[in-house]
């Protein structure tokens, strides 16, 4: 799945920028997070159509790129997170950030791994279910 | 008090005479072991011989920084290397540092200057003295620390940081002189506050402040806070090190060592001499100098000349207040930083565009430096997409100011396209210091 990236600065109003700028080209934000520092934040965003979104982002100017992370889906219930990361621990994987949200009584665990190739077999032979 | 009344109390005719017959020794000097001066001369059509008063002087040719820098390492130096005995160093705009060499000879000169001014400030060979200037290629720590010893008091040789073993050797040893930044003497203050120690636990009476501007409201808290009187000291390692100038109990102006050092104001554009009392550019002639002597080297310091006998007996000429630079030179924390080093530095990274910002300011009393660097947008990549790479980056930037400026700067990097567009140099600066 790809995600946006976008660098931004601590500074009034660059947040809502961004969200004009997806507004306006009508796309919507399905799931997003800042992690930040004290000068600057980097907004992950999951949206509808995020090609589209990276053009027209990048268009105004914005610092902005596309990022290969792994969306999977999950029952909505406890414990169905540490599951799932047990699984990528015990195969000696890890996890350079990650969120969650939900969408139609699922959960979805959105993640970023050191080793995205060996990711991509653990959930083939897990059979994990990708969103 | 002075330290040599025959050389600080002068008549104006024995001193002229004087200057004249050194400047035309040290033109001759320069003229057969110095190439780049020889040109310059003989380019000029002048010979030694037609220096023969210090009105000569507007003959010759100016020298500047960048003489310097294109004759780095030891293209201006005069005197043989077995004749130097030490080497300093200071921070060039972009690159090289300027490389300062002093025979024996020269280092009594400074530490006899230095001298002249400690006792102008009252101090005697009964102070305690401690130095806490920079040690090492800066020349204040170890100009100072020659003067101290050569009137006879006892030297501290403190030098900066570790500021709270500094203030209990100042309060347990009774320590009763210190040359310092002004900037550091506010910090020991502060120190001071927090550590619980008044002015009335230490003995501190005399104090040695510069290498960076001041002001007198400055002074005034410097001098109430850690219970001392406050003087001015001048300097630059072009023409020697500390002690080029210094107050005297009048406080109204710094009196110029100028049987050694001549100076002579200019207008920075028009390289005209300007008369007395006019703030220009200030130029200074190192009369005496074997290791590395200039002729008129322009300072770029702004400030006046003011003539005439001083209320303390002294003949020598005093210079006011530096007023300003007629470059984009910054002091920061006693060091001189041109923005083309950091924009040097910058150039050398290819994650950043060539724009940057400087901002200055005194926290604390203590002057900070923040660089605002550019990422280039095809820097933000898939793996660049975390605040741990993005610090990574502005650390190694930081790193690499830290090594050319010998100051630390805070990094903070911007989007691209986010730091305006500048037109002049100054542009790239903002200095909220309020001085």
């Amino acid at each position: 799945m790809k995600q946006l990236s976008i660098f931004i600065q601590n500074k009034r109003g660059t947040l809502l920028t961004v969200l004009d700028v997806l507004k306006t080209a009508n796309i919507q934000i399905i799931a997003s997070t800042i992690s930040d520092t004290q000068d600057f934040g980097i907004y992950r965003i999951i949206c509808s159509d995020p090609e589209r979104a990276f053009d027209v982002l990048s268009g105004q100017g914005i610092t902005v790129t596309l990022t290969d992370v792994f969306a999977i889906q999950l029952e909505d219930k406890p414990g169905e997170a540490a599951r799932v990361l047990a699984i990528f621990a015990e195969a000696d994987i890890n996890i350079a950030y990650m969120y969650s949200f939900l969408l139609s009584g699922k959960g979805i665990l959105v993640f970023r791994t050191n080793d995205t190739e060996r990711t991509q077999q653990v959930i083939r032979e897990k059979s994990l279910q990708l969103f | 008090m002075t330290w040599n009344q025959n050389k600080e109390c002068m008549s104006r005719d024995e001193m002229s005479a004087l200057q004249g017959k050194r400047l035309h020794k040290i033109v001759e000097y320069v003229y057969h072991n110095v190439p780049f001066y020889r040109n310059k001369l003989q380019e000029m059509d002048i010979r030694p011989d037609d220096i023969q008063t210090i009105e000569d002087i507007k003959k010759l040719p100016f020298t500047t920084k960048k003489d310097l820098r294109d004759n780095y390492p030891f293209g201006l130096q005069a005197a043989p290397q077995s004749e130097i005995i030490r080497i300093h160093a200071s921070s060039g705009t972009t690159g090289n540092p300027t490389i300062v060499g002093y025979t024996r000879k020269d280092i009594g000169i400074w530490s006899e200057c230095m001298a002249r001014c400690l006792t102008a400030y009252g101090v005697t060979r009964d102070d305690i003295f401690s130095v806490a200037y920079g040690y090492g290629l800066f020349t204040g720590g170890l100009g100072a620390h020659y003067g101290v010893e050569h009137i006879g008091a006892s030297c501290i040789p403190a030098g900066t940081g570790n500021t709270e073993k500094h203030l209990k050797l100042i309060r347990d040893l009774g320590i009763t002189g210190l040359a310092c930044t002004p900037s550091y003497a506010l910090y020991l203050a502060e120190t001071m506050d927090k550590l619980g120690i008044s002015k009335e636990d230490l003995k501190l009476r005399v104090g040695a402040f510069g290498a960076e501007p001041w002001t007198e409201s400055m002074r005034q808290e410097i001098e109430a806070r850690l219970g001392l009187k406050g003087f001015n000291i001048y300097g630059l390692s072009e023409i020697m090190g500390p002690s080029v100038s210094y107050e005297c109990q009048m406080q109204n102006g710094s009196h110029i060592n100028e049987d050694h050092f001549y100076p002579e104001i200019i207008n920075p554009v028009t390289f005209e001499p300007l008369p007395a009392g006019q703030t220009g550019e200030l130029v200074f002639t190192t009369l005496t100098k074997e290791g590395m002597p200039v002729l008129r080297y322009r300072t770029r310091d702004l400030c006046c000349l003011l003539p005439g006998t001083c209320d303390c007996g002294r003949t020598n000429v005093r210079m006011g207040r530096i007023q300003g630079r007629s470059d984009d030179m910054l002091i920061i924390r006693g060091i001189n930083v041109f923005p083309s080093q950091v924009e040097s530095v910058i150039l050398s990274l290819p994650e950043f565009a060539p724009h940057y910002l400087l901002v200055v300011d005194r926290v604390n009393n203590l002057d900070t430096l923040q660089v605002q660097a550019e990422l280039r947008q095809e820097v933000f990549t898939s793996t660049f997409d975390t605040p741990a790479a993005v610090e990574a980056l502005e650390k190694k930037l930081a790193a690499k100011l830290k090594s050319v400026l010998s100051i630390a700067a805070k990094v903070q990097l911007k989007a691209p396209g986010s730091i305006e567009r500048s037109q002049g140099k100054s542009a790239h600066v903002i200095d909220k210091r309020k001085l």
